[in-house]
Parts: structure tokens; sequence; C-alpha cells
């Protein structure tokens, strides 16, 4: 039998690494994801975990112990967040290039300054173009499960890419909840062995990284957009086959009361379990909403977005990230790109909110929902809104 | 042997255009990073290779004549040669083409 354990979502994830038979380990500390390499580093201290556990001197250098380990064919896991997330960036686009399948949790967090440990999006925005795929999770059992089928979606032969994990620094990586861990045949079942197809061998020397010329360089990442693109496909029979073994299913774009509704709102990682209480409340008082919750950030999913959205006639979307300067937070951004074309489509209003830690209740959410109701009918003069902010 | 680079398509790479084969880079022609071509007057030559010691691309190699000479496919044209040859042999002359 699974069993069920209430436990500390971070120390979740590192059972959830255990479970999935994981090689290597190169990590650094940061909080929030601290306590995620500290379990990892005690299982594998313990004998408990038969892995290789590198402790490194930064993030960049984790992230380049990882390429090398992933490179050899050894399954790879890591961690970070906030500013840990961008020491790693320019390593993050090898990883994701050279079409290494590793998996990393990244418990979301702030940027500095000033210095916040707390979290919001702004470190996932800064990496959205890595080409890696990335997932968001709204509570600790999704972020266990995610975690097996990052590792079965980054391995399969026709994907081979690297996968985040995103869960919300504090908000979700810090709390206790009760877990179901799947037994060890089980997940052993659902995840092979990691077959990489032309690792790193002295018997058959390869190249990696190698020099790329303007000649090749556009064709190579060409074959790369393809290829993430491609991995959409991939990414829905995995979830649809951990349904099956697991019993919880995962789609990349997630409806809650939404079929119907006029009004929807879109929300990405832990908060959304939030909105969820304040749209119960709003139609049990009658009023006609509904939540979109987006899952699967790249690929972005833009069919299931707009087949999810297409009928109602405003779309309020919260982003926990401000794009300085832009079109309002990335997300709706990318929303509003998905939308453009279409003949029929919601109006589509942004509100930025919730940042560094910031809590949005369920009374936050009815407010931030009757302005966007307020805004799609009067307008307004500004690109978004900020939420909560005191004048 | 792959494809020439030239002509391959983003089918024709390998994931990740990892290169599967050793020795790849010898198709590179670092030639064509030339200004300045060496010019030579053997007649000078001792046959001391510190020409070919010192070459940074290793592309010197002894003629039939047992004169040292740089391999133009690879020859970037930096001038270290003209500069170490104690007699005097080479001269650096403008790539004109």
């Amino acid at each position: 039998m699974a069993r069920k354990v209430g436990m500390e979502v971070s120390v979740a994830i590192g059972e959830a690494a255990k479970l999935a038979n994981v090689d290597v380990v190169a990590a650094y500390p940061i909080t929030p994801q601290t306590h995620i390499v500290e379990h990892l580093a005690e299982l594998v201290a313990n004998g408990e975990l038969d892995a290789a556990y590198i402790p490194v001197e930064s993030e960049h250098s984790a992230m380049s112990a990882c390429l090398g380990s992933a490179a050899v064919g050894a399954r790879t896991f890591t961690a970070t967040a906030g500013q840990g997330l961008e020491l790693m960036h320019e390593v993050l686009y090898v990883a994701s290039s050279m079409r290494l399948p590793l998996v990393m949790a990244v418990a979301n967090r702030a940027l500095s300054s000033p210095l916040s440990v707390w979290g919001d999006h702004s470190d996932v925005m800064a990496v959205r173009d890595t080409g890696w795929i990335q997932l968001f999770t709204e509570n600790g059992q999704e972020v266990v499960d995610n975690v097996f089928c990052a590792f079965r979606i980054a391995e399969d032969r026709k994907v081979l890419l690297p996968v985040m994990v995103h869960l919300d620094g504090f908000h979700l990586s810090h709390v206790i909840e009760p877990i179901l861990f799947p037994e060890q045949d089980k997940v052993d079942k659902f995840l092979p062995s990691n077959q990489y197809p032309l690792p790193l061998h002295p018997d058959r020397p390869v190249t990696m990284g190698d020099f790329g010329p303007p000649i090749i360089y556009s064709e190579a990442k060409w074959a790369q957009e393809v290829n993430l693109r491609a991995s959409k496909e991939v990414i829905l029979q995995c979830w649809q086959e951990f349904g099956k073994a697991f019993g919880r299913h995962y789609s990349p774009v997630e409806r809650y009361h939404s079929e119907d509704a006029k009004v929807l709102l879109l929300t990405m990682g832990s908060f959304s379990e939030t909105a969820m209480t304040a749209i119960d409340r709003m139609r049990e008082s009658g009023k006609d909403v509904g939540l979109v919750r987006l899952r699967l950030w790249r690929p972005f999913p833009f069919e299931e977005l707009r087949r999810a959205v297409g009928n109602a006639e405003t779309l309020i979307v919260l982003d926990r990230a401000l794009s300085f300067g832009g079109p309002g937070g990335p997300v709706c951004s990318e929303v509003k790109a998905a939308l453009y074309g279409e003949d029929k489509k919601p109006k589509v209003i942004s509100f930025v909110g919730g940042l560094g830690g910031r809590d949005i209740t369920p009374a936050g959410f009815e407010q931030i929902i009757n302005r966007g109701i307020e805004i799609s009918q009067k307008g307004s003069p500004n690109e978004f809104e900020i939420f909560g902010v005191r004048e | 042997m792959p494809k020439p680079e030239g002509e391959m398509t983003w089918r024709d790479l390998e994931i990740g255009a990892i290169v599967t084969e050793p020795g790849s880079a010898s198709q590179y022609k670092t030639g064509d990073w030339r200004s300045q071509r060496p010019t030579y007057d053997f007649k000078k030559c001792i046959k001391c290779a510190l020409c070919q010691i010192f070459c940074p691309e290793g592309c010197i190699q002894q003629n039939d004549e047992g004169h040292f000479e740089a391999d133009m496919y690879y020859c970037k044209g930096c001038g270290i040669c003209t500069r170490e040859c104690p007699t005097m042999v080479i001269t650096m002359v403008e790539e004109e083409e």
C-alpha cells in the first residue's frame, strides 16, 4: 500500500528524488530550497540513497556538475531558488541546448533588492526562455508526483530535455501536508532506468557543446525549438499514464468551475488553491466566475489555453512578477499573445500581486476579480494594476 | 563522414548537435581568418624548426626539400613564425584577394 505521511513539502521532495532512484545530486543550499537538499544530503550520508552528493561552491557550479553527470547518463537532480537560479542562468541554456535530461525543483523566490527570501515568480520569469520544460505545482502531492513525471518526461527518447518543477517558496516548500508516497516497485515501473543515447564514455568519444559557427547555429537552435514544442505530446502522455498508474490526473491547463463562466481568473502555482476558495464564495453569492490554472509554462499550451478561456467575456490574469516597463505581468503578456489572433476571445485584464511573499487572501482574490470586472466594463488607462500596494 | 556543415539541415543534426566522430575540428578552415600570409626565402632556411615549435596552430610541416612551410588551410596569419625565425626567412604580406 502506498503510505500517507504528514511531511514538510521540501522533505517530501527529497523522498521523491530517493524513490526516483537518482544517481547524482549536485546542489548549493539557498532559502527556501534548503530543506530539499539538506534532506537529500542526509539520505546519502545515512546510506539510504545510493547516490553521489556533490557539494559545490555556487549554483553556477551546481548546474555545471549536473551537466556533467547527466552527460554520462546518470539520473541527476538538483534544486535551487531565487538568486541561485539567476546565478545558474547561462548554464541553464547549456543544459537544454545539449539536450541533457535532468530535473530541478525550484522553490520560487523573489529577487533582490531589497533582499527577499520570500516567494514570488520573479526568478522563474527571468529563466523563461532557457529552453527548459517548466511545470507549476499547487500542493505537496503535486510536487512529489511531478518529480516522477519530470524524470519520465526528461528522459523520454523523444524529449531529452531538462525539466524544472516549480513550487512556491515557503507557501509550499515549508508547509506540512499529508502526502501519499507510492510503493518503490510502482515508481520503478513508471520510471524505467535512464537510457541516455549518446553518453560521454571513453570507448565511444563524443563532443558536446561544440563550436557552432553561423553556418550551423540556426539549424541547431531550430532543432531545439521543434523538439521543445514536440515534447508537449510526451508530457500529455506521461500525465495520462501517471493518472492510470496512481489515480491523480494532471493537465497543462486546469479548470475550476470555468466551463460556462463569463468571468475567469487565471493563476499559476499554490495561490490557485486560495483562489479556489474565493471562486467558491463568489459562486455561492451568485457570481458567474471560474478559475483557470496554468500548470505547463513551457512549452506553452496554446491550444489548451484557447479552449479553456475562449468562451469567457473577461479573463483576469494574476502574475506574481513584474516585467519592469513592460506590458503587464509576464504570464498575462503570453496569454494575450496566445489569444490575439482569435476571433472569439475574452477581454484580458492584467494584475500583479503577491510579490516577495505577500499573501493574497480569498477576500483579496474577490477584490481582484471585482476590480477586473470593473476595468473590463469601464476600461483603465493603465497597462496593468498592482494589487495591494499602499498608496 | 557526416555531410559538410553547410549542407546539413536541422534534421541531420544529432541530439543537442553532439558530434559523434573525433577529429571534426580538422574540417574547420581557420585559414579563412587570415589577413596576412607568410612568404618564404628558403635560401636562408637553416631547418632549425623553431617556426614549427612556436606555431600556435600547429600547421607548419617540412616540405619535400626539408624546409618548414605553413598549411594555408589552417594558417591564421598570426606572424609568430616570422618573429621567431632566427634567419629572417619569412615575410608577412597582405592577403589581397
